[in-house]
């Protein structure tokens, strides 16, 4: 039996060599040059490729530093705002009586949190976009309304962010157990005392690892606002797409590197936060 | 119980639903009414009779059809070897492919494609004396870019490795192939005809979500200059508003219609556990995918 096992766990190593392969050249080829592009010249600028942090200073100053700003305040506030709308959605659909109902929403809540981009843009823009629906027939423009703004994203934004929450939540709402209420209103506990006393801290390594994931599902999205605003709202992925089309000054080509490696530091970031607190409340759940 | 009851009003419930179904049905109403409202003309289905007949249609939807059918075999080829391995002979190597498989959710889709552009110039810059160069051109080609299927499965690798996972955890591989074995089956035989399928509903899922990730991928298409389906999408919307939000509806009704029959297929299969009846959830990882 044992000569066999070590046979077979050869194989076993042997199959998962064309992942490996495959992610060395697909994965890690763009890494290596994000990384190695950030700190060299571009190819055609003055005095040929050499290092330097000029990309990097460049990519935290000026229009590149509203950008990445602009970026962090628009993820940090739909994800806050898709968290805190998110909970009572989620805690209405954990709690509902029908079973049916819950299935569907969180069925629909799975594919809504996935596949927004461009087809997504398009609906908000029919809807309340210039020529949209909604804005012509309550004359929205008049009051002021502009899709193609900050606020106006944070609304398409939570179109994803919301169902996404609701999906990371739920398994944490539907830990919550209801000894622990009937405990809290025993010992005389209104419900808000019971949610800022028991719920609350009990859920909040969901809620904020939540939190974080939105956000880092914010930050990354691009689609969605090339699509919709163009350029009138700065954005990070928005800079980054402009410098690749070529839209910057002769040899700053690696800036688009430089706030590439900017996003990949916060997403890393975002993923550092995001797993051990995700572990936290698995255990927990479990 | 009955003072819980009415401690606890129910009218929150359904305050808190109909806000979220109107905000989540009234867009999808909107952009219908959008497409069949012309100004001056009233109702008419001319935006969705047109969507056949505009120029690019057939062509780039048949494009991202093309990679997404390259990228599924690509990234269940390379997975469902690597995750069977871990399951049957190599437990070790899981933490490996734990990471190399969330390797991708660290760098965000447009800095990967900045990662891309930049590769895909080192061919002309450093390599055009040489035969690797011609490789940088095949790879483009505008026909069949293949540097699009693999940025697509690169992107596609953490969800078709939840989805695996999730339903390789429903069913006993090990128990499987050892019970094929001592029926007398080779290893190929037991991995062909016994594991792979009972692993039917684990592959369709990876496959699916694929699929819809593919077809509705904007940012590397758009940015390495290739015209897929949403690229054309967005293109055709300057000049066509009405026909590219006709497409809009009809590409997310097909993409949800598809996710949910595969969502309750596999719920209808994990009802009996609740705990694996959210497994949706992280099955689901955060990338907007276009």
């Amino acid at each position: 039996m044992t000569p066999k096992l070590t046979t077979r766990s050869g194989g076993g190593f042997l199959a998962a060599v064309p992942l490996l392969l495959f992610m060395a050249v697909a994965f890690g080829l763009p890494a290596v040059a994000i990384l190695t592009g950030a700190f060299t010249t571009s190819a055609n600028a003055p005095g040929g490729v050499h290092a330097t942090l000029s990309n990097l200073t460049d990519s935290v100053h000026g229009a590149y530093l509203t950008a990445l700003l602009g970026s962090v305040k628009l993820s940090a506030l739909s994800a806050l705002i898709a968290t805190v709308l998110g909970v009572p959605l989620a805690q209405a659909v954990v709690t509902s009586r029908r079973q049916g109902l819950r299935d569907a929403v969180m069925s629909a809540s799975g594919v809504l949190a996935n596949f927004g981009g461009v087809p997504l843009a398009f609906a908000f823009v029919a809807t309340l976009g210039n020529a949209g629906v909604l804005t012509t027939h309550l004359g929205l423009a008049d009051h002021g309304w502009s899709l193609y703004s900050f606020w106006g994203l944070v609304l398409v934004y939570l179109y994803f962010l919301l169902p996404l929450m609701v999906l990371t939540i739920a398994p944490a709402l539907e830990g919550l157990r209801a000894g622990w209420r009937e405990a809290a209103q025993n010992n005389g506990a209104t419900t808000l005392k019971y949610w800022l006393h028991v719920a609350l801290p009990v859920l909040a390594p969901s809620l904020l690892g939540g939190y974080v994931l939105l956000f880092g599902s914010a930050f990354a999205a691009y689609a969605t606002a090339a699509a919709m605003v163009g350029a009138s709202v700065p954005l990070v992925t928005l800079q980054i797409a402009n410098a690749l089309s070529g839209n910057v000054l002769v040899g700053q080509g690696n800036v688009a590197l430089a706030l590439s490696l900017d996003m990949v530091v916060v997403a890393g970031l975002v993923m550092a936060v995001y797993i051990p607190l995700q572990r936290r409340s698995a255990r927990w759940l479990d | 119980m009955a003072r819980l009851t009415s401690r606890s009003p129910r009218w929150w419930r359904g305050v808190v639903g109909v806000l979220a179904g109107l905000y989540f049905l009234v867009p999808m109403a909107a952009s219908i009414l959008f497409t069949v409202n012309v100004p001056g003309q009233g109702f008419s289905l001319s935006a969705y009779t047109g969507i056949l007949s505009a120029s690019g249609f057939g062509q780039s939807l048949l494009l991202s059809l093309e990679l997404a059918a390259a990228t599924i075999v690509v990234v269940l080829g390379l997975l469902v070897p690597a995750v069977l391995a871990v399951r049957l002979s190599a437990p070790k190597l899981r933490p490996v492919l734990e990471i190399v498989c969330s390797l991708p959710l660290v760098i965000p889709s447009v800095a990967l494609v900045a990662g891309y552009s930049d590769v895909l110039q080192w061919g002309p810059q450093y390599l055009s004396r040489t035969p690797l160069f011609e490789t940088f051109v095949a790879v483009q080609n505008p026909g069949f870019p293949v540097v699009l299927v693999l940025g697509y499965s690169v992107m596609a690798l953490p969800l078709a490795y939840r989805a695996l996972d999730a339903g390789m955890r429903a069913v006993n591989v090990r128990t499987l192939m050892e019970a094929a074995r001592s029926c007398g089956a080779s290893r190929w035989r037991a991995v062909f005809q016994a594991v792979l399928p009972n692993l039917r509903g684990a592959l369709l899922n990876a496959a699916f979500l694929t699929l819809a990730l593919v077809l509705g991928e904007y940012t590397m298409g758009n940015l390495l200059g290739f015209r897929t389906f949403a690229v054309w999408i967005v293109a055709i919307g300057g000049e066509q508003a009405q026909l590219s939000v006709a497409v809009s509806v009809l590409s997310l009704l097909i993409t949800w219609a598809l996710l949910l029959v595969l969502a309750f297929a596999g719920r209808a299969r994990s009802r009996t556990s609740r705990r694996s009846a959210v497994s949706v959830a992280p099955a689901l990882i955060p990338q907007e995918s276009a």
